[in-house]
């Protein structure tokens, strides 16, 4: 602590560095203003707006069609008048279709991610302020999902539910409730016992009322973390879907996608081929990074 | 809020004989302000197959007492003998097994609800740290009970500020802190103010100055006694060290394993301890004095697992003068005066009190 305080609270001095008081900030506002001090946050966070708005402005950034492709003009190297980044097995313009893959990426990566964020953390908090049976019946059955390894049971999923966009969003999503789930509960029981939640409940605030003041905010400022986290991991894993043929059906552009059918180019155009995965990495790492920058920025006992 | 009058108003409304001015007090001064009647609390101790109870733990076991209106009841014992389980079976914040509230002549339950009596008794807990949420600025903190009341935010506030400046900590500094940016001291100021806020008559210091070191403790014990002047509160002053006990309690009650063995006026039962417990509990007390080194013997060994506690009376395996009929009956409180005459109010839970005093010589 900076400030060099006596213990009578009537006389202390306080020192430089603490600011004098400033009223009105809220948690969150202090959490913006931590963020606006770390570069390398905001650089990562810049990165993905730009993805995002790649995906959203697709067709103004790349005008060519990410479908039209011709025999004549395939595995183009990198350079190539018309095709900068090069041309792909078939031909077809490989800057517009990582342009255009970003949205499929994107949905598919972020999607179950935030879907299972809502399940999980619904059912994680009230199976860890009610405990009991209830309790008990909700996490014994996330060990269900528990007992398969992620990607076995995504494929299972989406085996059973068939291919498509919107079945591997939805079998990521039931891969991520479990581990969401778990969290929220853990956080919740912890903070359950907590002194402040109980001098909450001493002074006659409601069960719900603790939830969304004290419970959420705990709950929330973790697993907000552990979500971007996951989405890196979403991300690899619906690729390795569309991979194996069960998440997104060729053409659509699709960077896990177009990593597998460049894969055999790999010995022709090795920069090329490796396009797609560079996307997927940098996407992923800055997910990554920015959600480390987002929980030291929301943790006060850090904060300077 | 209850059109309760400003405290400052309260102090400059002359002085009275008795302090009935509260509009919340119902029985006058004569009405204890907490009944506590046959309080009982066992844990089940969980196991096996099947997480059956395979045991009790006897927390709390049929504790009766009276919290007179503007006095300090300093409850002592040592860790494990169901202090903070009474502390939170007061609050409500576990369900007893039996036993009755009674706040100022209202039966809780019946009369009173356990949110009416939540209102006018508040709570301070131990870990200063803890007790506060961090992610709060303690402002924020303060004003939060008085929030869920329906206290609009504004006023709440300056409410909660007002209150700052009462313990001792200046609002233009502090209100914005958090938590962490707080010493020990200072976050107890905070979480007396918190609990203040709702404008209780009853507070409980559950081992509330426990954590601090001795120069911030004594502070602290004098800004209690400040506000309890000043806001005409009562408090139950839970606390293993006897000599704090001392300082602030008008009465104490001595538990072991879950019961009262002793409960009586603090100079009574500091001058002429009646239980053998008390005896030891206060002869192992530290002193500077020299002249007044322990005599008695020490208690040696740790309490009995209170989930099988030893029949009869439960301080009788590390009792020196335990007799027969020790094992046989659990001994009631009764009147510490030999024959039987009003000892001012003191009482003790043991069989021979008498026997031993004839003993000691």
């Amino acid at each position: 602590m900076a400030s060099t305080s006596t213990l009578d609270g009537g006389t202390v001095r306080v020192g430089a560095a603490v600011a004098p008081a400033q009223p009105g900030i809220g948690y969150w506002r202090a959490v913006g203003r931590r963020l606006a001090r770390d570069p390398i946050t905001i650089a990562v966070t810049i990165v993905i707006v730009g993805i995002v708005l790649m995906a959203i402005f697709a067709p103004w950034i790349a005008p060519q069609d990410p479908l039209a492709g011709s025999v004549l003009r395939r595995l183009k190297p990198i350079g190539t008048p018309g095709h900068w980044l090069g041309t792909d097995e078939t031909g077809r313009d490989l800057w517009t279709r990582l342009v255009y893959g970003s949205r499929l990426t994107l949905i598919a990566g972020v999607a179950p991610v935030a879907i299972s964020l809502v399940i999980g953390s619904c059912l994680g908090i009230v199976a860890g302020y009610a405990g009991g049976v209830l309790g008990n019946v909700i996490m014994r059955l996330m060990d269900v999902f528990y007992a398969f390894p992620s990607i076995l049971l995504a494929i299972a999923i989406c085996g059973l539910m068939g291919n498509g966009l919107l079945n591997s969003v939805l079998a990521l999503s039931i891969v991520f409730i479990p581990p969401m789930c778990r969290i929220a509960e853990s956080v919740t029981t912890q903070t359950r016992t907590l002194d402040y939640v109980d001098a909450a409940r001493a002074s006659g605030t409601t069960t719900s009322q603790i939830i969304r003041h004290h419970v959420l905010a705990n709950v929330l400022g973790t697993i907000l973390v552990y979500a971007t986290s996951l989405i890196s991991l979403s991300i690899i894993l619906s690729a390795g879907l569309s991979f194996l043929g069960l998440g997104v059906t060729p053409p659509n552009p699709e960077w896990g996608l177009m990593l597998n059918s460049l894969r055999q180019a790999i010995y022709v155009q090795p920069l090329v081929a490796a396009l797609p995965g560079v996307m997927i990495f940098i996407t992923s790492m800055c997910f990554n990074l920015m959600s480390d920058g987002f929980r030291s920025a929301m943790d006060v006992r850090l904060a300077q | 809020m209850t059109g309760r009058p400003s405290a400052s108003r309260r102090m400059m409304s002359g002085r009275r004989p008795y302090q009935t001015v509260d509009p919340r007090d119902r029985g006058g001064a004569a009405q204890p302000l907490l009944i506590v009647e046959h309080l009982t609390k066992h844990f089940p101790v969980r196991g096996g197959l099947l997480n059956r109870a395979i045991a009790t733990v006897q927390a709390v076991d049929d504790v009766s007492f009276a919290v007179a209106k503007g006095e300090v009841l300093g409850i002592v014992g040592e860790s494990g003998c169901g202090k903070s389980t009474t502390a939170r079976l007061l609050m409500g914040l576990i369900e007893p097994d039996r036993g009755a509230l009674v706040f100022d002549g209202e039966e809780v339950g019946a009369g009173l609800s356990v949110t009416a009596l939540r209102r006018q008794m508040q709570m301070v807990f131990q870990d200063s740290y803890a007790s506060l949420n961090p992610r709060l600025p303690i402002v924020d903190s303060i004003a939060y009970a008085p929030r869920m009341h329906g206290v609009k935010p504004a006023e709440a506030r300056e409410r909660a500020e007002t209150l700052l400046a009462q313990v001792g900590l200046n609002p233009a500094q502090f209100a914005r802190r958090y938590p962490h940016e707080l010493s020990g001291g200072q976050r107890q100021r905070v979480n007396v103010a918190r609990a203040l806020a709702l404008e209780p008559r009853l507070v409980i210091l559950d081992e509330a100055v426990s954590a601090l070191d001795k120069s911030v403790e004594a502070q602290v014990l004098n800004l209690l006694r400040e506000l309890k002047a000043r806001f005409s509160l009562t408090y139950i002053f839970i606390s293993h060290d006897l000599n704090v006990v001392e300082y602030i309690a008008d009465r104490v009650l001595v538990m072991y394993l879950g019961k009262v063995v002793e409960i009586g006026p603090v100079e009574r039962i500091y001058r002429s301890p009646r239980h053998p417990y008390t005896r030891a509990l206060l002869a192992s007390k530290p002193t500077l004095d020299p002249d007044r080194r322990a005599t008695e013997q020490p208690l040696t060994g740790d309490p009995p697992n209170p989930i099988n506690p030893p029949s009869g009376c439960r301080f009788r395996t590390r009792c020196a003068f335990a007799e027969a009929v020790c094992a046989e009956r659990a001994p009631v409180l009764a009147s510490a005066d030999a024959a039987g005459q009003s000892a001012g109010g003191h009482f003790v839970a043991c069989h021979v009190p008498a026997a031993q005093e004839a003993r000691l010589g």
